[in-house]
């Protein structure tokens, strides 16, 4: 049996509007994925930390805040840091496109705006998640 | 989103209609549905401005007051509001709806390092005294209602508040302020929580008891079934947990031995409009009677007064799409006929690049001119509860009214809305319906314009607001300034005398105040609270 990916959703930052990750969270869950979710007001320390107690396979963000980019450079750097840069990283929420090339720029390329289909964000990370396996 | 479920044939025949209540639509009513549901003219409806006030707290309703206008607004640092501030109420804006940025709802100060990137970005930032003095210079504040869309520490704003409207010269018993104040619903739906349930509770029911000693005009709690409702819920429930939220707060200041005609008038709303039209004017309707019933039959209120739901209808945020965003302003308009239909008597309306950022000042002052055509151009003021008597409307009215009411039975039979929210049921509730909403416009069984159906045509690019990272510097050098140039050992006393009250629960109003006169900072105001009542643990709800 293929093994179960194991995911990370995480709310980084202040923002408390969540219906977006628990949303996604359930879909991922649905489609047989192991999710973990962090709650709200998370530090990108509480995060990587998590993710390296968890070890899961994929860290997905929910960003509504605007504080997108700052965010997920700090992420960025500490997985680099903590050694996890192996963990894939994917981002939802309000994501203007054209903060996208500064995202990629980071090294994120899931990047799954809101009123992307479940489907969709699942067969990228599926996908992904096999080619670094 | 918020749009029925469509049952068709293969002719593109509707065969039924459910809304998300629940309640199904017949295609003809008649006299036979009202006394199928047991509608009663005299018990269910009466006059406007009379008992149970279906129609409307006011007999004229309208005629006798247009609606108060108070879009959401606030941005970067103090300077940049109080502009906006000013261009609004240039442009005919007859209040002011306070947006903070989320270091400030979390009780921060700008230069903690858990406010990084955030200062001024959703809102304005706000550390001490002297923010709030830049922010409404100019402003009449004998005039003027302010909300302050704040709630963990709405307590802090308060007294913020009124330490400005003083030094500026308007007595407290003339100004009018409206803390938003209601922390069960930021345990709900939208997070900004810092404090557990019960001493947040407490402080509200602090600022609610110093309010009616204090702050006679004041609104000390604004209880938000709107943002429970973007989070997902169904309009039905929208009002259930509302209401029991306002309940939970009632009952704290009963405890302290109030009656309940001395402070209940306080308590204002703050209810969505998006969704069905139907649905969204029988929910208001519904709301206004069910609120009276409640404060009358529960709570043996007697000053008509005291039954009178009063709140804003407004927002629509989650009708609102990011695709073909324009459309929000054609959305906007008719969520705003919802609310005029439903007889708000103060309204605001999410901009139509809301789903993007926060508006752009044209994209705000569409949507005040929206407001501004349905009052003068197309009617609303002219005839109180225009949809009154009607098969369909007061039919589905008291179908709303069931809905509600066995949702309210349910969260009393869990032990109310603490118990409620402490074990996580309303927000597994939550979850659940938001999840089946989206799953719903994914399949294409939800209809949304522009997002699974017309999804064609150019694609419309929107002007942004841009977030401007030199507010953050600006914010933080003033923040410095403030801190060297204040009496450092008249703010450690305040903050000690603030300790001491909370500590022996003692209502920490006037103790808040003259931590704020001392420009003590909201960081600091917030600290002393952590120390005493600690922070809120989430439940797992999956």
């Amino acid at each position: 049996m293929e093994k179960r990916i194991r995911i990370l959703v995480a709310k980084p930052g202040l923002d408390g509007h969540d219906r977006g990750a628990k949303v996604v969270a359930q879909a991922l869950r649905d489609a047989g994925m192991e999710v973990i979710y962090t709650g709200l007001h998370q530090t990108v320390d509480q995060i990587v930390s998590t993710a390296i107690q968890e070890d899961v396979d994929v860290i997905g963000l929910s960003i509504m805040s605007g504080a997108h980019l700052p965010i997920c450079e700090k992420l960025m750097k500490k997985m680099k840091e903590k050694g996890i840069e192996d963990v894939l990283v994917v981002v939802g929420g309000v994501i203007p496109k054209k903060d996208i090339p500064a995202l990629q720029r980071l090294g994120i390329e899931g990047i799954f705006p809101g009123g992307t289909p479940f489907e969709q964000s699942i067969r990228w990370i599926q996908e992904h998640v096999k080619a670094r396996a | 989103m918020g749009v029925a479920r469509y049952v068709k044939n293969e002719k593109d025949e509707v065969l039924d209609v459910i809304l998300q209540s629940g309640i199904h639509i017949k295609p003809v009513y008649t006299q036979r549905d009202l006394e199928e549901v047991g509608f009663d003219p005299e018990k269910d409806l009466a006059l406007p401005g009379q008992y149970p006030y279906t129609r409307g707290i006011h007999p004229l309703g309208y005629r006798s007051r247009e609606w108060t206008t108070r879009q959401y607004t606030g941005f970067g640092t103090p300077k940049e509001t109080n502009e906006r501030f000013k261009l609004m109420i240039s442009h005919g804006q007859t209040g002011l709806n306070v947006a903070f940025d989320l270091p400030t709802q979390m009780g921060l100060d700008s230069d903690d390092p858990l406010a990084e990137g955030e200062v001024g970005r959703v809102g304005m930032a706000i550390d001490s005294l002297r923010d709030f003095e830049i922010a409404f210079e100019g402003i009449p504040l004998d005039r003027i209602g302010v909300g302050l869309t704040i709630n963990a520490v709405a307590s802090i704003m308060l007294a913020m508040f009124q330490a400005t409207a003083e030094k500026y010269g308007f007595r407290k018993d003339r100004i009018s302020a409206t803390p938003q104040n209601d922390i069960l619903k930021e345990m709900i739906g939208r997070g900004a929580w810092i404090f557990p349930v019960e001493p947040s509770v407490r402080l509200i029911g602090d600022t609610i008891e110093y309010a009616m000693k204090e702050l006679p005009r004041a609104n000390p709690v604004s209880v938000c079934g709107y943002h429970i409702r973007e989070s997902g819920c169904s309009p039905d429930q929208e009002i259930a947990y509302a209401f029991q939220i306002a309940n939970t707060y009632i009952e704290e200041v009963l405890r302290r031995g109030y009656g309940i005609d001395e402070f209940v008038r306080g308590f204002t709303f703050n209810l969505n409009v998006f969704g069905n039209l139907w649905e969204q004017v029988a929910k208001f309707r519904a709301a206004r009677k069910l609120w009276a019933v409640n404060l009358k039959e529960r709570y043996g209120a007697k000053d008509p007064r005291s039954l009178f739901l009063r709140g804003i209808f407004g927002g629509g945020g989650y009708g609102m799409t990011k695709a073909q965003p324009e459309n929000n302003i054609i959305r906007g308009a008719y969520y705003a006929l919802a609310a005029a239909l439903g007889g708000a008597q103060t309204t605001a309306l999410c901009s139509f690049d809301e789903a993007y950022t926060i508006p752009t000042p044209r994209a705000a002052l569409l949507s005040l001119r929206t407001f501004q055509i349905l009052m003068e151009e197309i009617g609303m003021r002219d005839t109180v509860d225009p949809l009154a008597g009607s098969y369909f409307i007061e039919t589905l009215t008291k179908q709303m009214e069931e809905k509600i009411l066995e949702e309210m039975k349910r969260v009393d039979e869990m032990g109310g809305m603490i118990k409620a929210v402490e074990t996580g049921y309303v927000q597994r509730e939550v979850a659940r319906q938001a999840y089946e909403f989206e799953k719903g416009v994914q399949k294409g069984e939800l209809i949304k314009v522009g997002v699974n159906k017309y999804t064609e045509g150019e694609e419309m690019e929107v002007e942004l607001h841009e977030y401007r990272p030199e507010s953050a510097e600006e914010q933080i050098a003033r923040l410095r300034e403030v801190k060297r140039e204040r009496d450092g050992r008249k703010v450690a006393q305040t903050l000690k005398d603030l300790e001491g009250a909370a500590r022996q629960k003692r209502n920490v109003m006037p103790y808040l105040l003259e931590c704020c006169k001392a420009y003590a900072t909201v960081g600091e105001m917030t600290k002393v609270f952590k120390e005493v009542y600690g922070e809120f643990k989430e439940p797992t709800i999956f």
